[in-house]
């Protein structure tokens, strides 16, 4: 059966996906050092532990994202977080960084090493530099790519591969974007955040609600209406003669109906985003998603409208795995 | 007696604020107490002062969760100088406080809206879904005076409302 | 501190490539990284320049290095990479998996869309045979200094996005052809129709973002025109100027005057660059669209 991974921002969100049936749960340390490095968020040491003890208890496993690109000058909070994470018990430490790597495969030769989706690799020479280079298992696949080119990857890569299946969606090729940064001065690179919420400000305008960062309007719609999340690459712009979501509505990911494809891909593992989600939404999610990874290894049809009430109000999109998305 | 002393400020007016938020307080510093997870959460957050706007109450809560302070405000004089609003039904309030909606969903779909320090918003919504909050449950712990006045009066708020103040199971 | 001139992002028709190169020989930058390193349906429009280009800034006594894509997912774009370890110029990868095609130990250059964060990615890529890294613009000063140090010991030269619109991000969906309701893989190449992007503008009329096929740009020009002096005091050995449409050896000439202590070049490039916004905050550790040090 392929696995199902987790997000879990907080211990009670951790609990939550290990009740509800997760297979494996990822989280990260409360710092820099994990791309949701977000206010509220996260794991102490302490919590970690206690986190991973409750998960193998039952029966599933822990990956910690260290996932952002150490600063120069400061690595050494990089490597600790790769040393506290193997003492804690991690079964795998998702990185991104070479550098980080090298590090993770020269000092924990213990510790199973996972490639973080914040590291692109979008083809299987980057995949496979990875895994000659640093012994890496298993890499989470760029949200660039279609079924078929996974399908084409699999057939080439001697390791596991991991895709996002639920949840937000980047646009860009993920961590090798600085659109953040250009209009906030901090990004998921540097600093585990994209379009952070300490650079948004809502306001009335007019009649009309606005949401900016960074002092540029990202969306505006009328009084009463939803303002979504000004996340850069989902705002609404103007170009030429046209106006609107010039990069990507803002649609959220849902490729249910892909998983027996994405099986018949090879794929090993099914990611679900979200570690800056409630508890309850986690809860909901990974029940749904075991149900049709099951039906999915029996070789069922994807059970329906498991997770309407989710993308209620919010489109959803099958993304890049569909070649007409480009 | 229905109408005790703690309770008719919020549903008649004019009225003394004074009982409700010593009421209140004791609330705050009670939470804090079983529950100190949700301050190292918030961190500087916790410095926030962030004002709570249910249209159809007759009062205003300024919360400053580091202070442990939870205070009630008349909307003819509103607190000056809070970092940020929340403004929303009670309905609303009750889901985010018990983790029962996604605070993403409830924040981006309208149901919440928030001005001011985004970040100390999301903050507390992070910290107070990972303290697993029961409001009657804490209400129930509270003693004194306050407590049994407090609890009366959920009760009455969730008659009214027809809300229901416990954390459901989710599951 | 030298001046190197990064690969053309935009889509240039081959005429406008020659007379590009063909004025770029004449300027004073000391090296050249030729190439397309944004989509890989362009190159057939113009690689037949390539080779005359090359002979021309060589003859001229330029280093030239040829360009991987920014983002290599086709099976034919992987074999154009494996070409390129054949051409007999150092190859500046900018993904990563273009490593893959190049012999260990051989030499390589790394480019700003690589990300070299620190200084153990940095020592990594030179034991694999990196002799110059271009570091990501929005590296911050303090970033920039430990990773020129680290460089020095490496023997890596380091350089820094030093003019032009910064490379924000790469997708696998082409907005130009977006823009024109249709896929990238019908795009009919409209983003032909935009030598210097297609803007982006907020909705209260600001210019914010270029998009350029699947890449994303900033719309200010990135300029270090005011921290120079900053730079050269961190060891930096090269500031990397892009192509853009419009009076671009002029803009070389005003740099390389400027290294060699012309005052004003902030002045300089506004007149070069009539209605150009610019910036330069990433380096001082601000948004990237910020104007600190210019004025």
């Amino acid at each position: 059966m392929m696995e199902l991974v987790c997000p879990a921002g907080t211990p009670a969100a951790l609990r939550a996906a290990v009740d509800a049936g997760a297979h494996a749960v990822y989280c990260g340390f409360a710092d820099e050092t994990n791309a949701r490095n977000f206010p509220g968020l996260n794991f102490s040491r302490e919590e970690m532990a206690e986190g991973i003890a409750y998960a193998h208890a039952r029966g599933a496993k822990v990956l910690v994202a260290i996932n952002t690109f150490p600063r120069a000058g400061d690595q050494p909070i990089w490597h600790r977080a790769v040393a506290d994470a193997e003492r804690c018990g991690a079964d795998a430490v998702i990185l991104a960084d070479l550098g980080l790597l090298a590090h993770a495969a020269e000092r924990h030769p213990g510790l199973r090493l996972h490639l973080s989706v914040q590291a692109a690799a979008a083809n299987p020479d980057a995949i496979n530099l990875y895994a000659e280079a640093f012994g890496v298992k298993r890499v989470v696949l760029p949200r660039v790519l279609t079924v078929e080119e996974i399908t084409a990857i699999n057939r080439e890569i001697d390791v596991e591969t991991e895709v996002f299946v639920f949840g937000g969606l980047c646009v860009m090729a993920e961590g090798r974007c600085s659109l953040s940064s250009y209009a906030t001065g901090l990004s998921p690179n540097m600093n585990g955040v994209c379009s952070p919420a300490s650079h948004v400000a809502y306001a009335e305008q007019s009649g009309a609600q606005e949401a900016r960062l960074g002092g540029f309007l990202i969306h505006r719609t009328p009084k009463g209406a939803p303002v979504p999340y000004p996340t850069l690459c989902k705002g609404c712009f103007t170009s030429g003669e046209q106006t609107g979501h010039i990069f990507e509505d803002p649609v959220s990911l849902d490729a249910t109906r892909l998983i027996p494809a994405l099986q018949k891909a090879g794929v090993r593992a099914l990611k679900i985003e979200g570690r800056q989600r409630s508890r309850a939404y986690v809860g909901q999610v990974v029940r749904a998603f075991c149900a049709a990874v099951e039906a999915a290894d029996k070789g069922q049809p994807m059970p329906e409208g498991l997770l309407a009430k989710l993308t209620e109000g919010q489109a959803a999109t099958t993304g890049a795995y569909a070649k007409t998305w480009r | 007696m229905m109408r005790h002393d703690l309770i008719a400020p919020l549903f008649s007016a004019p009225f003394a604020l004074a009982p409700l938020n010593l009421a209140l307080s004791r609330l705050m510093r009670r939470i804090a107490a079983r529950h100190p997870g949700i301050l190292r959460r918030l961190g500087p957050h916790g410095q926030a002062r962030i004002l709570i706007d249910v249209p159809d109450a007759p009062v205003l809560l300024l919360m400053q969760p580091s202070g442990q302070r939870l205070t009630a405000h008349r909307r003819t004089a509103p607190p000056p100088g809070s970092d940020a609003t929340i403004r929303g039904r009670l309905g609303a309030f009750l889901a985010m406080l018990h983790g029962t909606e996604d605070g993403d969903a409830l924040f981006f779909s309208g149901e919440l809206e928030i001005s001011g320090d985004t970040a100390a918003v999301l903050a507390l919504r992070n910290a107070l879904d990972d303290a697993e909050l029961d409001l009657t449950e804490e209400l129930a712990t509270l003693g004194g005076r306050a407590g049994p006045a407090l609890r009366r009066l959920s009760g009455i708020v969730a008659r009214r409302s027809g809300l229901v103040l416990s954390r459901p199971e989710i599951f | 501190m030298d001046l190197s001139v990064g690969p053309n992002a935009f889509f240039w028709s081959a005429e406008t490539v020659r007379d590009f190169y063909r004025a770029l020989a004449e300027t004073p930058v000391q090296r050249v990284v030729i190439g397309e390193w944004v989509c890989s349906k362009r190159l057939p429009f113009w690689q037949d320049e390539i080779p005359g280009a090359v002979e021309a800034l060589q003859m001229a006594g330029k280093e030239v290095a040829v360009t991987s894509l920014a983002l290599i997912t086709l099976r034919r774009e992987r074999r154009q990479t494996a070409d390129l370890a054949e051409m007999g110029l150092p190859v500046e990868i900018n993904d990563l998996s273009a490593l893959h095609h190049i012999p260990e130990g051989a030499p390589f250059w790394v480019g700003p869309v690589v990300n070299v964060y620190n200084e153990g990615t940095l020592e990594w890529l030179a034991r694999r045979g990196a002799t110059r890294i271009c570091l990501p613009p929005e590296l911050p000063l303090a970033s920039v200094a430990a990773l020129a140090r680290a460089g020095h010991a490496a023997g890596v030269a380091v350089e820094v996005w030093g003019h032009g619109r910064a490379p924000l991000a790469i997708s696998g969906r082409c907005y130009h052809a977006r823009l024109h309701d249709r896929a990238k893989d019908s795009c009919q190449f409209v983003c032909g129709d935009d030598p210097d992007g297609r803007d982006v503008d907020t909705l209260d009329g600001r210019a914010f973002l270029t998009v350029n096929g699947v890449q994303t740009l900033g719309r200010a020009v990135t300029t270090v025109a005011g921290q120079i002096e900053a730079l050269r005091d961190a060891g930096v050995a090269s500031l990397r100027l892009s192509p853009q449409i419009g009076a671009f050896p002029e803009i070389a000439r005003a740099y390389a005057a400027a290294l060699d202590g012309a005052p004003d070049l902030p002045g300089t490039l506004a007149r070069l660059m009539p209605g150009a916004e610019f910036c330069d905050g990433f380096l001082a550790g601000q948004p990237g669209v910020a104007q600190v040090a210019l004025g």
